[in-house]
């Protein structure tokens, strides 16, 4: 388990950091979301050990990390970049000898997840005459060839085609699955919401929450109906008890102000015509972020 | 799209936990001679630096052999010599006698170009002889026939001018070339690292000291080779030209240039390095760099102006930028004591490791720092 507590970063005057304390669980996929300038790379640099923290610590497994454990970490930067004029093998390999790897692994890791990822045929180009998508491949490459086991992957998905997203997802999942803590960053909270376990929201440097998916949307859910019907919904207006939040032709979110209104709805509807969806609405990522970072 | 199973779910590391033989903790030597040798793998592949070097190498053996042509050429001067000069030029080691029946043919040889100039016999001349020359004055026969008197010098300088020029001309060029050549190569692959942020995965793996003293160190070692190379091309180039006066006297001040230069080189490698890293684009390093690069050229003209001031010299060879030039010009020319250069080296040493340190703190707080130039004071204080 990766723990950050009270990590507090300043930049000259200004606060970056403000106490931030959270974990990342072995095994679970951990999304980090915020907004820009929120301090999300500045956490994930502070974890790698970039940047040095002005206080707090950071740990692994309860212990606080060295430079031999941060070996063992996969990081991608939110700036990409490899060496343009190497070849795709060569700096592969490079990397993995830097994190330890004797030459013949390191070869025979960096071919392996070079043909994963679809790079087989490519290993003796230069990065430079490589495809945007084949690029964004070979950055992957470089964040997990040493075999890291912690992921801290920032903007993973950003830039990305979409093959190369699922490629991405795939070493995402699979890392979790083996029991390495994965953190993550994203602006795309659709992809988070899908693929996370755990959520951690962050503005300000500030941590504005932090759990579980399920426990942050039981936390943050609405009153809010949705209904979708055959014909015009536009006699809801008028229902006792309600009011509609949005509204298009026979579908309309609403909040009822008692069950028993939210149950007249029901039983109105179903006399004006055929009901497609009667549900209780989905708590979205962006919801609860907007509500927490507000 | 994946082939890899979680057989060992809840233990935390990836499934495939890797053989521990293959897999260990690098030291910092590890890391430095990783770095180190993707420095010297990447430069050696650069078409540019072959051909640099290799019209370096061209222009130190053209020397050689263009020297060693117009030195033979003035050796000698063949002239045609008719019948009754031949007295006087016998045994003149710079004329090269070639006999002549008369005038008549003498003057066809001339005209020919066969000779250079006519010695011809004159009872009327007060030396009994007249040089004839085809549309100018024959110099070099001229001289060779003069009769000189003997001249005897009290305190004999030590070594001659022209020679001394070009010592100090041979030192001061290949330094600076050497400088600016690998100190603009660290710099441009300081700034190429920035600039397309594989930095930051760097940083991630290995030490900002490590980074930067693996590219010192690779750099370094390719200056250094280019130097030995162009050292031992020039030396066998004056052996096989049988040039070897010139070799005499050089051999202790070229050991001396050879050990500053080493340590000189660290501490601008470090100060290209360090101030390469305050800026995130290739455009910018030659303003940047500019105070390094002026520390490197201002020896390079001292030397040729004043290589034969004494006072300029030894102030030379005590500071740290120009010492690796002037202490061994000093040497050379017998004006250094033989615990000069020792003293020397130990400030250089001194200067070369307060510059590392600096150039480390510089460049661990400016790499990961894009945009503008990052200032002194802030890289500096981090």
């Amino acid at each position: 388990m990766l723990e950050l507590l009270d990590v507090t970063k300043r930049y000259g005057e200004r606060l970056a950091l403000d106490a931030v304390s959270f974990t990342v669980g072995d095994g679970r996929l951990t999304g980090f979301v915020g907004g820009n300038g929120a301090g999300k790379t500045t956490t994930m640099r502070i974890i790698l050990g970039v940047l040095a923290a002005d206080a707090g610590s950071v740990t692994l497994g309860g212990a606080a990390l060295t430079d031999a454990d941060r070996r063992r970490f996969g990081y991608m930067p939110e700036e990409r970049g490899l060496y343009p004029k190497m070849r795709l093998l060569e700096q592969t390999v490079y990397l993995a000898r830097l994190h330890g790897w004797t030459p013949a692994a390191a070869r025979r890791n960096a071919l392996e997840l070079l043909e994963r990822l679809g790079l087989g045929e490519r290993t003796d180009d230069t990065i430079e005459s490589l495809s945007l998508g084949n690029q964004q491949r070979a950055q992957i490459a470089a964040a997990l060839v040493h075999r890291p086991e912690v992921l801290v992957l920032d903007e993973p998905f950003s830039g990305l085609d979409p093959m190369a997203v699922e490629t991405v997802q795939g070493v995402l999942a699979d890392a979790a699955a083996s029991g390495a803590p994965v953190l993550f960053s994203s602006h795309q909270l659709d992809i988070v919401e899908r693929l996370c376990d755990d959520l951690v929201i962050i503005a300000d440097g500030r941590i504005r929450a932090a759990g579980s998916g399920e426990a942050l949307r039981s936390q943050h859910a609405t009153e809010r109906w949705e209904l979708l019907m055959t014909g015009d919904a536009g006699w809801l207006r008028q229902a006792p008890g309600i009011r509609v939040d949005e509204f298009d032709g026979g579908w309309a979110v609403f909040e009822a102000d008692s069950d028993a209104a939210r149950r007249a709805v029901l039983t109105e509807a179903m006399a004006r015509g055929e009901v497609v969806t009667f549900t209780r609405e989905h708590t979205t990522l962006a919801q609860i972020f907007r509500e927490v970072v507000r | 799209m994946s082939t890899q199973t979680p057989t060992q779910a809840g233990r935390p590391g990836r499934a495939d936990r890797p053989d521990p033989s293959e897999r260990t903790a690098p030291s910092f030597v590890d890391s430095v001679g990783l770095i180190a040798g993707r420095e010297i793998r990447m430069r050696v592949r650069s078409k540019a630096f072959l051909w640099s070097t290799g019209v370096l190498m061209l222009a130190v053996l053209a020397s050689v052999v263009l020297g060693s042509i117009f030195g033979a050429q003035e050796s000698t001067t063949k002239v045609a010599v008719v019948a009754g000069a031949s007295a006087v030029v016998d045994g003149n080691e710079a004329l090269e006698p070639i006999a002549a029946s008369d005038q008549d043919e003498a003057e066809q040889m001339l005209r020919a170009g066969e000779v250079q100039a006519i010695v011809a016999p004159a009872a009327s001349e007060p030396l009994g002889i007249t040089v004839i020359g085809l549309d100018s004055t024959p110099e070099s026969v001229v001289a060779a026939l003069a009769v000189q008197p003997t001249v005897e010098l009290l305190e004999p300088a030590a070594t001659d001018p022209t020679l001394a020029y070009l010592v100090a001309f041979g030192f001061g060029l290949v330094f600076f070339m050497s400088a600016i050549t690998f100190g603009s190569t660290i710099a441009q692959s300081v700034v190429e690292e920035k600039q397309t942020r594989v930095v930051e995965i760097l940083l991630s793996t290995v030490s900002a000291r490590a980074l930067l003293t693996g590219k010192v160190i690779g750099n370094s070692v390719m200056a250094f080779a280019q130097i030995v190379a162009i050292a031992v091309l020039a030396i066998l180039g004056l052996i096989v030209t049988g040039q070897r006066v010139l070799l005499g006297g050089l051999g202790t001040s070229v050991i001396w240039f050879v050990v500053f230069f080493a340590v000189g080189f660290v501490m601008l490698a470090a100060l290209f390095a360090a101030t390469a890293a305050m800026v995130s684009r290739a455009e910018d390093i030659g303003s940047v760099t500019t105070p390094v690069t002026m520390l490197v050229m201002i020896p390079y003209f001292l030397i040729i102006f004043f290589n034969d001031d004494p006072t300029v010299l030894a102030i030379m060879s005590y500071v740290p930028f120009s010492a690796p030039v002037g202490m061994p010009m000093r040497v050379f020319l017998g004006d250094a004591q033989w615990w000069e250069p020792f003293l020397s080296l130990a400030i250089l040493l001194a200067t070369a490791a307060l510059a590392v340190w600096i150039g480390e703190r510089i460049y661990r707080n400016s790499l990961l720092k894009t945009g503008p130039r990052v200032r002194l004071g802030e890289a500096l204080q981090g």
